[in-house]
């Protein structure tokens, strides 16, 4: 079976300009944010008051802002992922076992081997990316070959990822003398290159990885022959094929990068912030990846505004909860609610113009 | 006689285009009412306001005397309007009964008892003489079943008006036999049927009424018995068109013969699994069209793709200059200069979704100086789009709108603007006019005799008679996947043609 109608529906979130891909994570969120001032309004707290903090727990103060582009980085990751498979016709549910296939390889990785200067992480990370994106590549394979649902097959191989991490961590990676599942703390020399440093905050290179990574992809996209390929594949692959494109081809190929761009949400996130691996140490990231690639038009540059946006209303949601007792979760209903939003903005748009 | 169905100032604008123009119509019962006009003139859209796809902007609709108020196709159905799409409207991956069930007016209960259903349908279809395997999938079926379904569909919501919309155009000369007998039976029966077409010979001779449509309006009714086939050309055309000139024959004369493709006993299987394609051999001169009739789903379309790389054949070989191409991807053809114009345009022809100018790349994107270094040089690309769009006259405001806005002649010209212009050896043009207007069918023909006469070799599928003999050097005739006669198009005849693609071979062995 195959998920054409799924990726066709999905297709109201496409969004090829950069402007309109910038500006429909922030019309989502905000109209979110009105639902969910009505919840905070029920609960007795001035909504204002609320959001207010908000604002100032995400950007209120360079700590704040450091700590929400940390948690930028993996966001953007994982959207990425999901966004390049997407544009391949993939839909990528597997970044979650991605990442932390991904984090456990670069963790092994950055703990046995001993090298100067940058080298270990470096070697880390592109371990970590190459067995990432052999984990994606199984499904797709599967798809092509087999005619496996990759939703599925995606699906149950992030258990598979997980629960290797939590194997490893109780037995071979295990630290020393300890009962914790977790590693032993990765030494300085693997550590991740920092570029900013703000009392105790590290900001890793990781930002610069996104960045780079984000402009590539939008320039494949849209000004290669790669891209042209991929976005054939993706609206009519029997078209594709008369064009002289190796669908399977592409489809296995751009899986294997989608894994290798999720891994290193999991792999920088150790290298670069935890400084070790723990049992479930980014829960949902893999998942949250799939609402970043949406709110962001499925769009490279999209996705940077909507990471950006969910991290700062991650990082807030913290203030928001010490100072007002609105919990966390809210931030998962505004969420929701954002793609909500802009599902029923496209069919409204759409109905406006079948009528006019 | 009694009126059905009367329109009333029909107006239907969209931006600056008036599609319909106060269009009035009156339609009687148990008639067929032929809608004629050139592509773009209005009929479909007049015909979405009936069944409910549009809402008009003004106008009244009338049903039997009384106003009604069509906003969905569901009202419609409800009244008794049925539709067949020109664009078939069936979920592929479902079987026949289900497609039929699926847009059935008949009580729904939560437990769907099939078995009764199925022969609730089998006996309606038995009714009406229409066969088909309830339990296939739609995938499976070549187009005139599934168009065979749409009608099926809409005589299970027992309509008592059925539009037809292009119907022939994808059909056989047999299988429009077939529908017409169907048609003939349906009227007989007191139902009556609009039937949309741009082909004179099919309005003069299937239809009761003819009333011929221009840029919006309906320019005048006929009673199909006192109307002759050039007056309706103008009315339709707004102007007199010349006929094809007589043909000049092929430059290339038969002795020095250079075989460019040579095909030995292909076996293709189809996508049910059953052999379409059996043994099939045949060869292609330089500078000559090979025209290819049959009655559809008789390996024609297997037989293309197979040459095409689409399809893997499973015996035999195909020679092009003296090449192996068996089973070659489509690529390394078209880097041979084989080109294909397929049969389904939205299938494999274009992606509706990318831009035209995006469409202009399909096939040679990969190319210098469409691509340099894996870069797409996107100056250039634009410059080689307009210079296409304006040498194939095709009407497009803006190359950034996506292809699937243009009108079908438009988007057949921008396949073959992008096929033609890859200086091709071999073109596999497989029913390159299906769906177009007199006009854009003229403009292919040309185009296709201009690149034979330039040294071409040209394989024509077309399900037309008059244009494969029009066109061709030679003609075969596929039967049940096998060449069931091989003639020179000087020489044969309509009636010779449609003997062998009845099967009838025992004629053609006579004649040699």
């Amino acid at each position: 079976m195959s998920n054409r109608n799924l990726i066709s529906f999905l297709r109201v979130f496409e969004k090829d300009s950069v402007i309109e891909s910038v500006i429909t994570p922030i019309i989502g969120l905000v109209v979110g944010l009105l639902i969910v001032a009505i919840i905070i309004l029920l609960e007795g707290v001035n909504p204002i008051t609320a959001y207010q903090e908000l604002i100032f727990g995400a950007i209120g103060t360079k700590i704040n802002l450091f700590s929400t582009l940390l948690k930028f980085i993996p966001l953007s990751f994982t959207g990425l992922a999901v966004t390049l498979a997407y544009r391949a016709g993939v839909f990528n549910i597997g970044a979650e076992g991605q990442l932390y296939i991904g984090a456990l390889v670069a963790t092994w990785v950055a703990i046995k081997v001993n090298l100067p200067f940058y080298l270990p992480s470096l070697l880390a990370l592109i371990s970590g990316m190459i067995v990432g994106g052999f984990f994606a590549f199984i499904p797709a394979y599967l798809k092509v070959e087999k005619g496996i649902n990759e939703v599925l097959t995606t699906i149950l191989m992030n258990y598979v990822g997980i629960n290797i991490v939590g194997f490893s961590v109780n037995s071979f990676l295990m630290e020393k003398g300890q009962t914790a599942p977790q590693s032993p703390l990765i030494e300085r020399s693997a550590h991740l290159p920092i570029i900013a440093k703000l009392e105790g905050i590290h900001l890793h290179i990781g930002i610069v990885l996104v960045f780079v990574i984000a402009f590539l992809m939008y320039d494949i996209f849209w000004n290669t022959t790669w891209g042209f390929e991929i976005r054939s594949v993706s609206i009519n692959i029997e078209a594709s094929k008369y064009g002289g494109i190796n669908a399977k081809k592409v489809i296995m190929i751009v899986m294997f990068v989608s894994g290798a761009i999720a891994s290193l949400a999991g792999s920088t996130e150790v290298l670069g912030v935890q400084y070790r691996l723990m049992e479930n140490f980014m829960t949902g990231y893999g998942y949250d990846g799939i609402t970043v690639a949406l709110l962001g038009g499925l769009n490279p540059l999209g996705v940077l505004a909507a990471a950006f946006f969910l991290g700062a209303l991650r990082n807030g949601a913290y203030s928001m909860q010490i100072a007002t007792g609105i919990p966390i979760s809210i931030i998962y209903v505004v969420q929701a609610l954002a793609i909500l939003s802009i599902i029923s903005a496209s069919a409204l748009y759409k109905k406006f113009l079948a009528e006019n | 006689m009694e009126t059905l169905l009367e329109l009333k100032g029909i107006t239907k604008v969209f931006g600056d285009n008036v599609a319909n123009d106060g269009v009035n119509l009156k339609i009687f019962k148990g008639e067929i009412h032929v809608l004629l006009g050139e592509n773009g003139a209005g009929k479909t859209t007049l015909m979405n306001c009936i069944s409910g796809l549009y809402i008009p902007d003004q106008g009244k609709i009338f049903w039997e005397g009384k106003e009604i108020q069509v906003k969905t196709p569901q009202d419609a159905a409800k009244c008794g309007i049925g539709m067949v799409h020109q664009h078939f409207m069936l979920v592929d991956n479902l079987t026949v009964l289900e497609n039929i069930l699926l847009s059935g007016l008949r009580k729904r209960f939560a437990f769907l008892n099939k078995k009764q259903k199925k022969r609730e349908v089998l006996e309606l279809m038995r009714s009406y003489g229409l066969d088909v395997d309830l339990d296939t999938q739609i995938w499976q079926l070549p187009v005139g079943l599934r168009q065979r379904v749409e009608i099926i569909k809409v005589l299970y919501n027992d309509a008592k008006l059925i539009i037809l919309d292009e119907p022939t155009a994808v059909l056989t000369p047999y299988e429009t036999e077939e529908l017409f007998k169907v048609l003939k039976f349906l009227t007989a029966q007191g139902r009556s049927v609009i039937f949309i077409t741009h082909k004179l010979e099919e309005a003069l001779r299937i239809g009761d009424r003819i009333s011929v449509m221009r840029r919006g309006k309906i320019v005048h009714t006929f009673s199909s018995t006192n109307v002759d086939k050039n007056l309706l050309v103008r009315l339709m055309m707004g102007e007199e068109i010349e006929e094809i000139k007589g043909k000049k024959s092929s430059k290339v004369k038969k002795d020095k013969r250079e075989i460019i493709l040579e095909v030995r006993d292909l076996y293709v299987k189809n996508d049910q699994g059953t052999i379409a394609v059996k043994g099939i051999s045949l060869e292609v001169g330089k500078g000559e069209i090979l025209g290819i009739a049959g009655v559809a789903g008789n390996g024609q379309s297997e037989l293309v793709e197979a040459l095409a790389g689409l399809r893997l054949a499973i015996k035999g070989n195909v020679y092009f200059k003296n090449k192996d191409i068996t089973n070659a991807p489509p690529r390394l053809l078209r880097d041979l200069g084989i080109v294909h114009i397929p049969e389904d345009r939205h299938k494999h022809g274009m992606i509706g979704e990318f831009s035209v100018k995006e469409n202009f790349l399909i096939g040679s994107y990969y190319r210098y100086p469409f691509s340099k270094r894996m870069r797409l040089q996107h100056e250039y690309i634009e410059k080689y789009a307009r210079m296409q769009i304006k040498k194939y006259n095709i009407k497009v405001s803006d190359i950034r709108m996506k292809a699937k806005y243009l009108s079908g002649g438009n988007q057949q010209k921008l396949i073959l603007a992008r096929e033609l212009s890859k200086f091709p050896e071999l073109i596999i043009a497989a029913y390159p006019t299906r769906g177009l207007d007199i006009f854009a069918t003229k403009f292919v023909h040309e185009k296709l005799l201009e690149y034979r006469d330039k040294g071409a070799s040209i394989i024509f599928v077309s399900s037309e008679l008059d244009e494969l003999m029009e066109v061709s050097d030679r003609i075969i005739v596929l039967f049940k996947g096998e060449i069931a006669g091989s003639l020179s198009a000087k020489e044969t005849d309509k009636k010779t043609l449609g003997f062998l693609m009845a099967g009838e071979t025992l004629l053609f062995s006579e004649r040699k």
